[in-house]
């Protein structure tokens, strides 16, 4: 360090002390862009959007509700880089497909038709690609969907990982379904529907050949099947989400932003399966930030919150749900925990990628 | 493994408080060391809940936040370079150098690439023989031995394409200089549990009899972080300084004879300077001239960087307990984890970090809304 002084007593010149310089905005796109959290919001709040010149919200909102021919429409598209390929639970055919279907689930529609764009790095295995699109056609069937149109490019060896898929997708809103986080008021109860951290978890354990003692299978699954459950109890459910890239930080403070009411989360009632909570305790992650990929949190009126609950657990896709919080007036915007001894802590917005700590 | 939901029982957790509350009688500065602990701290709340007289102060135990630039500048200039693997522990990928961070060459092209084991890296020395693997070794007296086991096996095997960027440091010489500093208000300290499960305790008794300071080995649990409070006041209240082993379940007097044969091999004592304190003697490692030709530093000679600290930040008082993270007019406005004006504030076991992703917000218990026990949902 260029200004330090050797102090050879061994004493400390605390006035001396200097700092690093500060990390201002990137010249280029790095892996948090697509983290989903702070860093992901902000390229498309800044970069996206003022090109587009779309509305405001475009872009902001998992999928977009459309008027069109007198009916609601839900529109929405995620592409799927997944590695790898399989992974225990499911396979990027599979995400590609419960991706969109969740994502339109959660504005309330019942998704119905998919476009699906495959592109193909030169050299993959045609069986691996096989295996893919079999994966895909499955879960369609299983989310009730059907694979109306699409489109296939190959790219050169080395510009791409194997294979990508980007999958757009639209369903029927229901007459009298709005959906939204400006809908959130405090007194809301939050609701997840089951374990979360799951799906992130499963990935990291094949991705980097991490061993947790028992093998953790992605949650990935069609959730819209369960909306219409919790939908066929109270029309008047406030906001949905499916907590995938950030967790349920991020998807809690999505909501805590775009409605301007604070949320409150007991922490203690958060559930977390002890495999996906000691794998992140070993790598220095918070399970409240790790992905999932077949749950959803949702902001339920009080006086519904019982009956919601209760056909939640119903469901095979819900039978874990738990109450995890609520919202309140204190603290607009902001997430905050109760932890297990007592104390409170800020849930903060991830910023970029959730990075393992050294030690 | 079942311990993480019996090391955060909130029953056992009250007891602990109700006898911390009922041994203290008067205000007491308690030094937790390690990075670690000061995230558990804060991510709990066990600050909030321990009775005012108990202050914590945040040590400069965040291996990460202490790299110096110098060193950060260096990774950076062989991560960059054709034909370099760059192989790092996750959260030094953040750390922003004079102008950069890995995040950044990665995205210029550089071969950066995240393991969660330096012997990963050594792996990778060994499937891509015609590239140079760099593994940047970094951290306190815990990731030492396997950083140092890599460089042990890269000769067994004789793998050539492997070196370590090192820039490790140790933790007595900087309660030492700590203490000697004339500002100093610490009193006591938590000594970091698994920095004491591969030393030993053996390096404390000195410090603990030359500054007549109580040392205690404490875990990373909450309850353990309560139970080392909890006999340090004891010991505070009874005027008495000894090293006590609050962490026996993962910490032996002797620690780990293996790791530290390891280190005793591989590296050899230097002066190292912490970023955003200074140089502190004999307070790192180097490795051995005995392995001079696995030094990522000598290998690369990396010269003519400029490496450039800006207007000084207020982390230094903050790391002596002068100032809390969000007494100093630059957090949370022009010095956040995205931004970080200071060392404290890059990695989540900064103090400054970890104040604000838990902290940001000044909450009574009122306020964060009566628990939902009495709610008619749950």
């Amino acid at each position: 360090m260029s200004e330090t002084t050797e102090v050879r007593a061994g004493a400390l010149d605390v006035l001396g002390w200097t700092c690093p310089a500060p990390l201002r905005n990137q010249p280029r796109v790095v892996m948090g862009h697509g983290g989903g959290g702070a860093m992901s919001a902000e390229l498309v709040e800044h970069l996206f959007l003022p090109a587009f010149g779309g509305p405001d919200l475009a872009g902001t909102v998992d999928a977009a509700a459309l008027e069109l021919g007198g009916a609601r429409l839900a529109f929405s598209t995620d592409s799927f880089v997944v590695r790898p390929l399989f992974f225990p639970g499911g396979s990027i055919g599979d995400l590609a497909v419960n991706g969109t279907v969740n994502d339109l689930a959660m504005s309330g529609a019942r998704p119905a038709y998919l476009s699906c764009g495959f592109i193909l790095e030169e050299g993959v295995e045609l069986s691996v690609v096989q295996r893919v699109a079999e994966a895909l056609g499955a879960a369609a069937r299983t989310a009730g969907v059907e694979v109306v149109t699409g489109d296939t490019k190959v790219v050169e060896a080395g510009h791409g990982d194997g294979i990508f898929i980007n999958t757009s997708g639209i369903g029927l809103i229901p007459h009298g379904v709005d959906l939204r986080p400006q809908r959130v008021v405090p007194g809301d109860v939050v609701i997840v529907s089951g374990p979360v951290g799951v799906h992130g978890v499963a990935i990291m354990s094949v991705r980097e050949g991490l061993e947790f003692g028992v093998e953790i299978e992605s949650d990935c699954a069609p959730l819209a099947g369960l909306v219409e459950a919790m939908l066929a109890v109270t029309e008047d459910l406030h906001v949905l989400r499916d907590p995938t890239r950030g967790g349920l930080a991020a998807a809690l403070n999505e909501i805590a932003s775009a409605s301007g009411t604070g949320v409150v989360v007991q922490e203690r009632a958060v559930p977390v399966p002890a495999a996906v909570a000691n794998a992140c305790a070993v790598l220095g992650l918070d399970p409240m930030y790790v992905a999932n990929e077949g749950k959803l949190v949702a902001f339920v009126p009080r006086e519904h919150a019982d009956a919601v609950l209760a056909a939640m657990r119903a469901h095979p896709l819900g039978r874990e749900a738990a109450v995890i919080g609520e919202a309140v007036e204190a603290h607009p915007g902001m997430v905050v925990a109760r932890t297990g001894l007592g104390g409170t802590r800020v849930v903060d917005m991830p910023l970029g990628e959730q990075l393992p700590r050294i030690c | 493994m079942k311990y993480i939901d019996e090391f955060q029982d909130p029953d056992l957790a009250r007891r602990l408080l109700d006898e911390i509350r009922s041994t203290v009688t008067r205000p007491w500065a308690l030094m937790e060391v390690c990075g670690g602990q000061t995230h558990t701290i804060i991510r709990h709340g066990i600050d909030q809940l321990l009775p005012d007289e108990v202050e914590l102060i945040h040590g400069p135990g965040c291996p990460v936040c202490v790299t110096p630039l110098e060193v950060i500048d260096k990774a950076l200039a062989i991560a960059s370079r054709p034909g370099v693997i760059f192989c790092s522990f996750g959260d030094m990928l953040r750390v922003p150098g004079t102008d950069r961070d890995l995040f950044q060459v990665r995205s210029e092209g550089g071969d950066v690439r995240v393991v969660y084991s330096p012997l990963d890296a050594l792996r990778v020395a060994q499937q891509n023989p015609d590239r140079e693997v760099v593994f940047f070794g970094i951290g306190f007296e815990t990731t030492a031995p396997p950083n140092a086991m890599t460089v042990y096996q890269a000769r067994k095997l004789g793998i050539p394409n492997f070196s370590l960027l090192v820039s490790h440091v140790r933790v007595p010489p900087a309660i030492d200089a700590i203490m000697r500093s004339p500002s100093c208000r610490v009193q006591a300290f938590l000594a970091a549990g698994h920095v004491c499960s591969v030393m030993g305790t053996g390096e404390y008794p000195d410090l603990a009899e030359r500054y007549e300071v109580p040392i205690v080995v404490t875990g990373f649990e909450p309850l353990d972080i309560l139970e080392g409070v909890r006999r340090t006041v004891l010991q505070l209240e009874r005027g008495e300084h000894t090293v006590d082993n609050a962490y026996p379940r993962a910490v032996r007097p002797e620690g780990n004879p293996a790791a530290r044969a390891m280190l005793a091999d591989v590296f050899e004592v230097t002066d190292r300077s912490w970023r955003g304190i200074g140089v502190i003697p004999d307070s790192g490692w180097r490795l051995s001239p005995r392995y001079r030709e696995y030094d990522a530093e000598h290998r690369f000679s990396v010269t003519g960087i400029d490496t450039r600290e800006p207007a000084a930040c207020r982390s230094g008082e903050v790391l002596q307990g002068l100032l809390k993270p969000h007494e100093c007019e630059a957090f949370g406005t022009s010095c956040t984890p995205r931004t970080p004006l200071g060392a404290t504030m890059v990695s989540s076991e900064g103090a400054c970090a970890a104040y604000y992703l838990y902290r940001r917000l000044d909450l009574t218990p009122a306020a964060a809304s009566d628990s939902l026990e009495g709610s008619a949902v749950v």
